[in-house]
């Protein structure tokens, strides 16, 4: 049945998308995430453009991190002082994002700027992911210890000041740090339809030695405000969010992340981690081929308005 | 005196063949109004019409021809080209055409050559050489690379259509066209211009149009996204909200 979207101004099969909602919401239940860095590539596959992909998909992101946030809230796993400290950053660096994705795209090097990033972001999160969790697997294997979490090592971001105690999460470090994640998080997600979460919830884990039972309901919180926020702004200076494409993404996601949180219960960390790393690093790898092998269509053409 | 007969020598010369042969094209269009709904997957309208003739009207041994041309609101395109830069391929050279037609179609019963001459057609501004001529100022041949592949991309999606086979006389006066407009055709007017031509000579045209409009939905989300952006976002953002919410509520386990 195929169905004309009104902003992205195309004819595309439902069930085609709200399959794409399904898989990548079983997905994102599975491993914990929004599932923004597939959503939007498949988005641009299926011919919706990188503009309108990354503003839409910030609101399918807001929706299926908010079913997540409402159950580990019931869950008490939500650090809310930490949330909103992440937050104060948050805001303003998708203000940024919003603006400098607002400035690339009249630049018209805004299909770069995407492309590029992606190989840089997900080649190095998906290789580190890889690598950390073979490292993981590797040790279990020769019966030794999983150390996650070493509570005595103090790296130099605990010794800067601002020092804030927040207790649900066991940590008491300075606001900088906080501030500055949230910052990048909110930034890097408006300007690439992603929500984060599998930056985020590594940063947390390593560089503020967030408690591993609130760390993900946090992060989740703090993605569903900052992609709220981006779905608002794109919308108020790029009219580019098509909310018929996102409506039918979201039922599939939501959908989607139910039987994927039950999947992703009956597998070992370390295999979900290896799983999601490979995933990230052949999503990374995907663009960079594009970029590096000769299109068989060198010439493309763009609306730049009417007259 | 003199000033008068130079008026009617031009009126005879440019009006004469016409007022002698007779021909009158008359042309209906199936639909002049196109509904973009949520389910539109493109249309197919038809235009129908006949060419009249009456006593007085020379025969046209070799038969009548008919070009209709169908050319959609203008807009400002940008073609680029991809280029290895630093090994990697991005969008390097580009040329804007403005007032390019967004959607043309070249519709006739036989291939144009055929029915009138190169000179003719440029005249006339039939025909993909002439119709699409985004000339801005004057084009180099490199510039010519990038119009050709706007008028190829445009065909690959439908919205350039080039057929010299889609007229067909039902009767040597009776003739009907179909006109294809993809599900991408944007919104806006579009002019359909028929001409008439016999030995080579155009002997009569009629003009008419037809408009694509969005309904119902469609229309309402995109002018809400267009008018009332900031509303519209929240709008969006609250049917997120609620869309995890009811999907927390259905399956709840705890």
């Amino acid at each position: 049945m195929q169905i004309y979207l009104p902003i992205a101004d195309l004819p595309v099969n439902i069930f085609l998308v709200l399959a794409m909602g399904l898989a990548v919401g079983f997905i994102s239940g599975m491993f914990g995430i929004g599932g923004g860095f597939l959503m939007t590539p498949l988005l641009i596959f299926i011919g919706v453009s990188p503009a309108v992909s990354v503003a839409t998909v910030s609101s399918h992101i807001a929706a299926s991190s908010a079913s997540g946030a409402i159950s580990y809230w019931r869950r008490n796993a939500v650090d809310l002082p930490l949330a909103l400290m992440l937050l104060a950053g948050g805001i303003l660096g998708t203000a940024l994002g919003v603006w400098l994705f607002t400035w690339l795209r009249s630049a018209d090097m805004l299909d770069l700027l995407i492309a590029v990033s992606y190989v840089v972001l997900l080649g190095a999160v998906g290789g580190l992911m890889v690598v950390e969790a073979i490292r993981a697997i590797a040790r279990t294997y020769q019966g030794k210890p999983v150390v996650l979490r070493r509570p005595g090592s103090h790296t130099w971001i605990h010794g800067l000041p601002f020092k804030v105690r927040f207790k649900r999460s066991k940590i008491y470090v300075s606001a900088i740090p906080v501030w500055i994640i949230g910052l990048i998080i909110g930034f890097v997600g408006a300007i690439l339809g992603i929500g984060g979460a599998f930056l985020l919830v590594p940063m947390l884990i390593y560089f503020l030695r967030v408690s591993t039972a609130t760390v993900i309901g946090t992060s989740t919180v703090l993605t569903l405000v900052t992609m709220g926020s981006a779905t608002i702004m794109h919308a108020t200076t790029n009219h580019l969010v098509d909310a018929m494409l996102a409506l039918i993404l979201m039922v599939g996601g939501v959908t989607g992340a139910q039987f994927g949180a039950r999947a992703g219960a009956l597998m070992k960390a370390e295999r979900l981690r290896l799983l999601l790393g490979i995933l990230v690093l052949s999503v990374g790898m995907r663009f960079a081929i594009d970029l590096l092998v000769q299109p068989n269509e060198l010439f493309s053409i763009r609306l730049v308005g009417g007259s | 005196m003199k000033y008068f007969s130079a008026i009617a020598l031009f009126a005879a010369t440019f009006f004469a063949p016409q007022a002698a042969s007779g021909e009158k094209l008359i042309s209906s269009l199936s639909s002049h109004q196109v509904l973009v709904s949520s389910s539109f997957a493109g249309a197919e309208l038809v235009l129908f019409g006949s060419v009249e003739r009456d006593g007085a009207t020379v025969p046209r041994r070799n038969g009548y021809n008919l070009v209709v041309t169908v050319t959609g609101p203008r807009q400002t395109m940008v073609t680029r080209r991809k280029d290895r830069v630093f090994g990697i391929w991005t969008n390097a050279e580009s040329r804007t055409f403005v007032g390019a037609p967004s959607y043309l179609a070249v519709l006739s019963n036989k291939p144009l050559n055929e029915i009138a001459s190169i000179g003719v057609q440029q005249r006339l501004d039939i025909g993909f050489d002439n119709v699409p001529a985004p000339q801005t100022p004057a084009l180099q041949p490199t510039d010519l690379l990038f119009r050709d592949a706007l008028i190829r991309l445009k065909k690959e999606r439908g919205l350039y259509i080039e057929e010299p086979n889609s007229v067909t006389f039902l009767t040597p006066n009776l003739f009907r066209a179909g006109i294809r407009l993809p599900a991408e055709a944007p919104v806006g007017n579009y002019e359909v211009e028929v001409k008439l031509f016999a030995d080579g000579a155009n002997i009569a045209r009629t003009a008419s149009a037809l408009e694509v409009v969005k309904v119902g939905v469609e229309q309402f989300v995109a002018s809400s996204a267009r008018d009332h952006g900031f509303w519209y976002g929240l709008g969006t953002a609250l049917m997120a909200l609620l869309t995890g919410w009811f999907a927390s509520v259905v399956f709840r386990r705890d």
